[in-house]
């Protein structure tokens, strides 16, 4: 189109999104090396997406025993019909799956019902407390008839949902408070909590849960021993920390200097103001980011493979190791990475869903 | 920490002739002792803590202190950076897995920059597939976990792949097999000393002819174009010493028996977590990348289109130095995670420093300083880097006057 043309010459404006032909040529083809990117492409997917299917479907077994999955070449889904029972719970004892699967639906339940906002307030301690008790009862048992499962035997999905939700659960307190010493004009709780923080965040998760495995229990005293689980979740707990306190200081941040000021003048002192009036608002401020170090949790988790706990991540490992149904680790990982993507897809969605809901009323 | 608690009080104490009244009241008096309280409760914590473990490790009879590095370390590890035999110390050991830390984050950064780069463009290309497929890598990658990847890239590299005998050859003298990536390397010839410090050379001197360049532009308006220079003095000037001197000798990757002999080789190890580590942290980059892009003003690129800038101009001038700003701190976390990352080595065999460290825990039973070792040199790594990006930062950071 020349600049010289005027509005009298000019046609009626050519309306994209006017049938498929002119979408693909404002969409795929607009300039040449547009074109010639939508062709390339097109070309690799060509090649790949046959096969792809052809691993996934066309040769690929639903039943039968490893011998058979090698003769078809393609993807062994009967590896996973076989094993997704212990990729799911891990060595819980296999007549009492029904309890691991109740205390999964029941941590979920929670998870969703507390992601919908008319609970948000007192009805969430009242959900949580029956809905995470009600997972600890069926993972534990003992009570009730049900018999006691130590936490050597648990594994899998509950595991990683537990160690993830309790842990941020556990770690967000001691995370408010790192977040209030680091913002706070007394030296001595600023310098100890940027120690902390800084020193936390700056080493790999790994070596807490190094630290926590073999230096825990140097650290009490002799005779005293305590549980794989419990060591692992206190390093979570001690990791997530940190990271929390930062992004509540975020929060801490952003409230005015007049708001502090109002509470003082109202007479409140430190922890009244905290609590009525500066941390309610900086919370709801890092709904959204909290909900993402969440989803840090929940991967991060998968970690606490190298101090020898069953979580989703080993036990998908572990089956593998079966010397019946060696090399079908593209069906094992695929697996677990599917239930990961789902957990945290929905959980980033949910972020983003709030950040648009709770920052309407911020927005000019 | 009782002295500087004096002078914050007597900092804060108003000043005049006000009463200081003796109370639990006062709010100074109240932020002493809950400072005092605090610091005692934290003290009396640490040292219960190293009291039990000193005692249990005189119970265990573990010498505490680090007197095993001088010790003969017995292990052998796969892939050094300096010559390493079971003869040497312990203290050897440790630096070898800290040079190899230092590599696979150095080579991974590098590269997870380009690609992150090249995905928040993608993400933001009017080409729809393009688009579509920046996306759908972005939202994959992020929400499964590193671990589970590197785990799948470990599983192809070894499994998926065939012997050394049946090896893949997809370009001539590049040999894919499960024994890992065989390249073409230089010989032991002394032109390639001199191409490396030509190489080195010609950076140094387009660094030069660019500030040159930039002063000029200021002074005159006038402007050379930097591209032919730089990629002449970078990359023409080693590659024409190079064929003046007819060529270097170049040590090809030949099958012989079992394995490859002679050739360059990118163990499984090390690139399952190569890839592993770019792939997961481009991701990140890459939505580092799109929103710093976002954030510049569609206003800015209109004003800098009429002012009759070219594309090029308008990145270089325009929309670059204000997206780095945005990008510039969030991707120096990146960086740290990254080298954080290169720690789950100690899952897949590659002798990172995490990796040797637990190593030497198991076979000394040094447990307290092996976990003080690998939190130190991560400190000190993670310190450095963020040193480094504050500085770069604080150039690139915008000066209000």
């Amino acid at each position: 189109m020349s600049v010289t043309e005027t509005t009298q010459d000019r046609a009626a404006p050519i309306r994209p999104n006017q049938g498929p032909v002119a979408w693909a040529r404002a969409n795929l083809f607009s300039t040449w090396y547009n074109a010639l990117l939508t062709l390339l492409i097109a070309y690799v997917l060509a090649r790949a997406i046959p096969g792809i299917i052809d691993w996934a479907l066309v040769k690929a077994s639903w039943t039968g025993d490893a011998a058979a999955c090698r003769e078809a070449g393609g993807a062994c889904w009967a590896f996973l019909a076989e094993k997704w029972r212990f990729i799911l719970f891990g060595t819980f004892p296999d007549d009492q799956h029904w309890r691991p699967t109740l205390a999964i639906l029941s941590m979920i339940g929670t998870l969703v019902v507390s992601a919908d906002r008319r609970f948000w307030g007192k009805a969430l301690i009242y959900i949580w407390t029956v809905g995470i008790g009600f997972s600890a009862l069926m993972m534990f048992g003992g009570v009730l008839g049900l018999d006691y499962v130590p936490t050597e035997l648990w594994g899998g999905l509950p595991l990683t949902l537990a160690l993830s939700i309790v842990g941020l659960v556990a770690s967000f307190p001691l995370g408010v408070l790192l977040a209030l010493g680091r913002t706070s004009d007394l030296p001595v709780m600023r310098g100890l909590s940027v120690v902390y923080i800084e020193l936390v965040r700056g080493v790999p998760l790994i070596s807490i849960l190094f630290m926590a495995s073999v230096m825990l229990p140097l650290f009490l005293p002799a005779g005293v021993s305590i549980d794989k689980v419990l060591r692992a979740l206190i390093g979570i707990c001690l990791f997530s920390a940190a990271y929390v306190a930062e992004v509540v200081r975020a929060g801490l941040q952003a409230i005015p200097k007049g708001q502090v000021e109002a509470a003082q003048a109202l007479g409140l002192g430190y922890w009244q103001r905290q609590r009525l009036i500066i941390l309610p608002q900086a919370l709801s401020l890092v709904i959204p980011p909290l909900v993402n170090s969440f989803i840090a949790s929940f991967k991060d988790t998968s970690l606490v493979i190298v101090i020898g706990l069953l979580d989703l991540l080993s036990t998908a490992k572990a089956a593998l190791t079966d010397p019946a149904w060696r090399g079908f680790y593209k069906e094992a990982y695929l697996f677990v990475g599917v239930i990961y993507l789902l957990f945290c897809y929905a959980l980033s969605r949910y972020s983003r869903y709030l950040e648009t809901v709770l920052g309407q009323g911020r927005r000019r | 920490m009782s002295d500087s608690n004096a002078t914050a009080t007597k900092a804060a104490a108003p000043p005049g002739r006000a009463a200081f009244h003796l109370s639990i009241n006062n709010p100074i008096v109240r932020a002493v002792l809950a400072q005092l309280g605090v610091a005692l409760a934290v003290a009396l914590v640490a040292w219960y803590l190293v009291g039990n473990t000193m005692d249990n490790l005189a119970r265990l009879s573990i010498a505490s202190g680090f007197g095993f590095l001088d010790r003969e370390a017995g292990f052998q590890i796969g892939e050094t950076l300096v010559e390493f035999g079971p003869q040497d110390h312990y203290s050897t050991a440790f630096l070898v897995g800290i040079l190899n830390t230092l590599k696979v984050s150095g080579i991974g950064i590098l590269l997870a920059t380009l690609l992150g780069v090249v995905l928040g463009i993608a993400r933001l290309s009017s080409n729809w597939l393009v688009a579509r497929i920046a996306a759908f890598y972005v939202e994959t990658v992020r929400n499964v976990p590193l671990l589970l990847q590197l785990f799948l890239w470990y599983g192809l590299l070894t499994e998926g792949l065939p012997g050394p005998r049946q090896a893949l050859a997809p370009l001539p003298g590049v040999f894919l097999s499960n024994r890992g990536l065989k390249l073409p390397a230089p010989a032991d010839d002394p032109i390639w000393a001199w191409v490396a410090a030509l190489f080195g050379l010609g950076i140094i001197l387009t660094l030069v002819i660019a500030a040159w360049n930039a002063k000029r532009q200021a002074a005159t308006g006038k402007r050379l174009s930097m591209l032919p220079i730089g990629l002449g003095l970078v990359f023409g000037l080693p590659l024409l010493v190079l064929l003046a001197s007819g060529g270097g000798a170049i040590d090809m990757p030949v099958l012989q028996g079992f394995n490859f002999r002679g050739g360059m080789t990118l163990s499984p190890e090390f690139a399952a977590l190569l890839f592993g580590l770019v792939i997961y942290t481009a991701a990140f980059i890459g939505e580092i990348v799109r929103s710093g892009i976002l954030a510049v003003p569609k206003g800015q690129t209109e004003a800098a289109t009429a002012l009759g800038l070219t594309r090029g101009q308008l990145l270089r001038l325009v929309v670059l130095p204000q997206a780095l700003r945005v990008i510039i701190p969030p991707t120096t976390s990146q960086y740290l995670n990254l080298t954080k990352n290169s720690s789950l080595a100690v899952a897949i065999g590659y002798p990172d420093f995490v990796s040797i460290a637990n190593t030497t825990i198991n076979q000394t039973g040094q447990a307290v300083e092996g976990v003080l070792s690998i939190m130190a040199a991560y400190l000190i790594i993670s310190l450095s880097l963020s040193f480094l990006m504050n500085w770069y930062n604080s150039r690139v950071a915008l000066v209000e006057r």
